[in-house]
């Protein structure tokens, strides 16, 4: 797996190297201003790899991925084009990668897409042409063999670095593990996974994985989340599809003073960090911090993560 | 509207097994009911459907009204049980219509409560009076168009 | 079958103004199994709008009739004689059968009284759930006879996604997880095997997206 480098990508670079990758994520605003994305770009830049850049995500209308992925490249960053397949028909999404590629996006991001039954538009029609898989086998059919579905051929092939996401929280458990090889058949090449909160659970299914000698075809990397207080744990836990939060860990938000709960919810997610850094076919981490992407450079410094490596 | 000359028209749909039996002993017993109530008899109450209701409605009934036995004494075991969300069902058709839903309605009985049958006449009766005459009911209007 | 449902009646009844006589047609077919469509509904429907009419001062005349099937030129043919002698039909059948009407007596209008809403059965008596989309490219033999497209809120082919809890889709704990119900019924098969297979790409040219379909028996072509 550690063997050539297919894409122009640093996140590629960096975890074929054998070292522990990185990732972030940026949020795009929901209005014009490319300042807001800069303004987060300056928290971000430097403590981590690459940034995914979500496509409005939970439903709600955002700037378009590959626009603030553009501008988070004019800030000297590396991000990761999230795609979802619930707003684009395979014709849009093939151009799109061919849009995203030429303007130097060089890592993307496969997923489903939340349904919009979530989001802001709920009366709207969902595309779904494609599912995740099916997109990540469109992307490899592109950047490897230069063809479009159709067969026909391309001028100039994209040069992406393939991701794709997977919960190992979602039921049924029993697939999870069979449900990540499926990804890895499309030719998923790295893997971010849902914040890992229930680590017993995370550490059944990284053996399975493992088992399969999954983690020696694809890069895992953890998907970490800090708690800003004991109502976000609690609404993670109760109200967002596909979320495993244990009670201990709402317990001990919980019990800690309200003015300490951000600090706490730091400290559990660097202790995450320092399991997954443990476990057996871990590549790197991603750390999802909502809204909250000033504590990102914090989480990854206390767990011996700075400074990045430069590629 | 709920002068003092209306007197409402309001229509029974009686099961055999008991209402109708109950409506009998009220009279033997002589009691006392207003005499507004047409009954119409049915093999079981369950035998209602939504258009009977509604064709009452449609004919001019203030109101009306579905009498059945006590929930689990059907003589056909589970008719009353199916008259009952029907009933529900045919007060949102009225309400469409723009009737209020409380013009029908359910009420369970069995054939020895006669002055429980009395009751139940006397007090919808005493609904309907309330809500005063439905907006189809022809005779009512007529008159009142003769009267201004 | 075709489920439909009624549409709200505030709305028939906005179709319906100007009109004083009319023919209410209802449909031996689907919708009469799913209640909402046959000749029940068709005097239910009739007498709503009469009382309504008649309690505004503006009655509306009603000629009530069932054909077995308004999905087929045969038994549209009917209401030939009646339809002269009426403003607008009102059709209690699906989206097709109410086309049919249109189609057969152009200078009518018809009017659909139904929501048509899926394809799929019942549970029980009055109560329907939606089994199949129409795709054109079944996939039941690969998905343990659970159909993804129809049942998963996402149609996904490899499913389920990331949001399956305890069995339910992400979008409403009512609502079963269609994969979940697929995974579950390939392991009773002993043909989990499949599940790992990729689905190929879908090819919606099969479905609505290639255009309105048609079927024809060559055999019965003269």
């Amino acid at each position: 797996m550690s063997g050539d480098v297919k894409t122009d990508s640093g996140l590629e670079k960096i975890l074929r190297s054998g070292q522990f990758a990185v990732t972030g994520e940026c949020g795009p605003p929901r209005g014009a201003d490319p300042d807001v994305i800069r303004e987060k770009c300056k928290l971000l830049k430097g403590k981590a790899d690459a940034f995914n850049i979500t496509d409005n995500q939970t439903s709600v209308v955002r700037m378009s991925s590959i626009a603030s992925a553009v501008i988070m490249m004019q800030e000297g960053m590396e991000p990761v084009m999230q795609m979802v397949c619930r707003d684009r028909n395979r014709i849009a999404i093939q151009s799109d990668i061919l849009g995203g590629a030429a303007l130097g996006v060089k890592n993307m991001l496969c997923l489903s897409g939340d349904h919009q039954k979530f989001g802001d538009h709920p009366q709207a029609k969902n595309v779904f042409d494609l599912d995740s898989m099916q997109l990540i086998q469109t992307v490899r059919l592109m950047r490897d063999e230069g063809k479009f579905l159709s067969g026909e051929e391309i001028k100039k092939a994209p040069k992406l670095f393939v991701g794709a996401a997977e919960n190992p929280f979602a039921d049924p458990f029993e697939i999870r593990a069979p449900r990540l090889a499926k990804k890895v058949k499309a030719g998923a090449e790295f893997i971010q996974t849902q914040c890992i909160f229930n680590m017993k659970r995370f550490r059944q299914w990284m053996k399975d994985v493992v088992d399969r000698g999954l983690h020696e075809k694809v890069f895992i990397l953890g998907g970490v989340t800090p708690f800003k207080s004991f109502g976000m744990a609690r609404y993670m836990a109760k109200n967002v599809p596909g979320m495993d939060v244990p009670d201990e860990l709402l317990a001990r938000m919980k019990d800690t003073p309200k003015e300490k709960q951000a600090e706490e919810g730091i400290k559990i997610a660097v202790e995450t960090i320092q399991e997954l850094k443990e476990i057996k076919g871990i590549a790197g981490v991603h750390i999802m911090a909502i809204e909250w992407e000033e504590k990102v450079g914090e989480i990854a410094e206390k767990a011996g993560l700075l400074p990045r490596p430069s590629v | 509207m709920a002068g003092s000359d209306f007197e409402p028209t309001i229509v029974a749909f009686c099961c055999h097994y008991c209402a109708y039996g109950a409506a009998d002993l009220a009279g033997s017993m002589r009691l006392q009911y207003p005499a507004n109530i047409r009954i119409i008899r049915l093999p079981c109450s369950g035998k209602v459907t939504p258009i009977f209701l509604l064709r009452a409605f449609e004919k001019g009934a203030d109101g009306v009204y579905v009498a059945g036995c006590m929930e689990g004494d059907c003589h056909f075991i589970l008719g009353n049980l199916v008259a009952k969300p029907r009933v529900i069902y045919a007060k949102r058709l009225i309400a469409e219509v723009g009737l209020e839903p409380e013009r029908l309605e359910m009420f369970n009985m069995s054939a020895a409560m006669g002055p429980k049958f009395a009751d139940v006449a006397r007090e919808f009766t005493e609904r309907i009076r309330q809500l005063g005459p439905s907006p189809l009911n022809k005779k009512f209007q007529n008159k009142k168009d003769q009267a201004a | 079958m075709v489920i439909g449902e009624r549409k709200p009646f505030e709305e028939i009844l906005k179709t319906l103004e100007g009109h004083k006589k009319i023919l209410v047609l209802g449909c031996g077919g689907c919708v009469t199994v799913c209640l909402t469509g046959g000749d029940d509904a068709v005097r239910v429907l009739s007498s709503q709008l009469k009382m309504s009419r008649d309690k505004d001062g503006n009655p509306l005349e009603i000629i009530e009739k069932t054909v077995e099937r308004q999905c087929d030129p045969e038994y549209v043919e009917e209401i030939h004689d009646i339809v002269p002698d009426v403003e607008a039909v009102l059709s209690l059948a699906c989206g097709a059968g109410v086309q049919y009407v249109a189609e057969r007596y152009a200078k009518t209008p018809a009017y659909p009284a139904l929501d048509t809403t899926f394809v799929g059965g019942s549970v029980k008596e009055g109560y329907y759930v939606e089994r199949c989309q129409t795709c054109g490219q079944c996939k039941l033999a690969y998905t343990g006879g659970i159909c993804p497209i129809a049942r998963c809120s996402k149609s996904l082919l490899n499913g389920p996604c990331g949001g399956s809890t305890g069995g339910k889709c992400e979008i409403s704990p009512e609502v079963d997880c269609a994969w979940q119900l697929i995974i579950d019924r390939l392991r009773y098969l002993d043909q989990m095997d499949r599940y790992e297979e990729l689905a190929d790409i879908a090819d919606w040219s099969k479905n609505r997206d290639g255009g309105p379909r048609k079927m024809i028996r060559e055999d019965f072509q003269r």
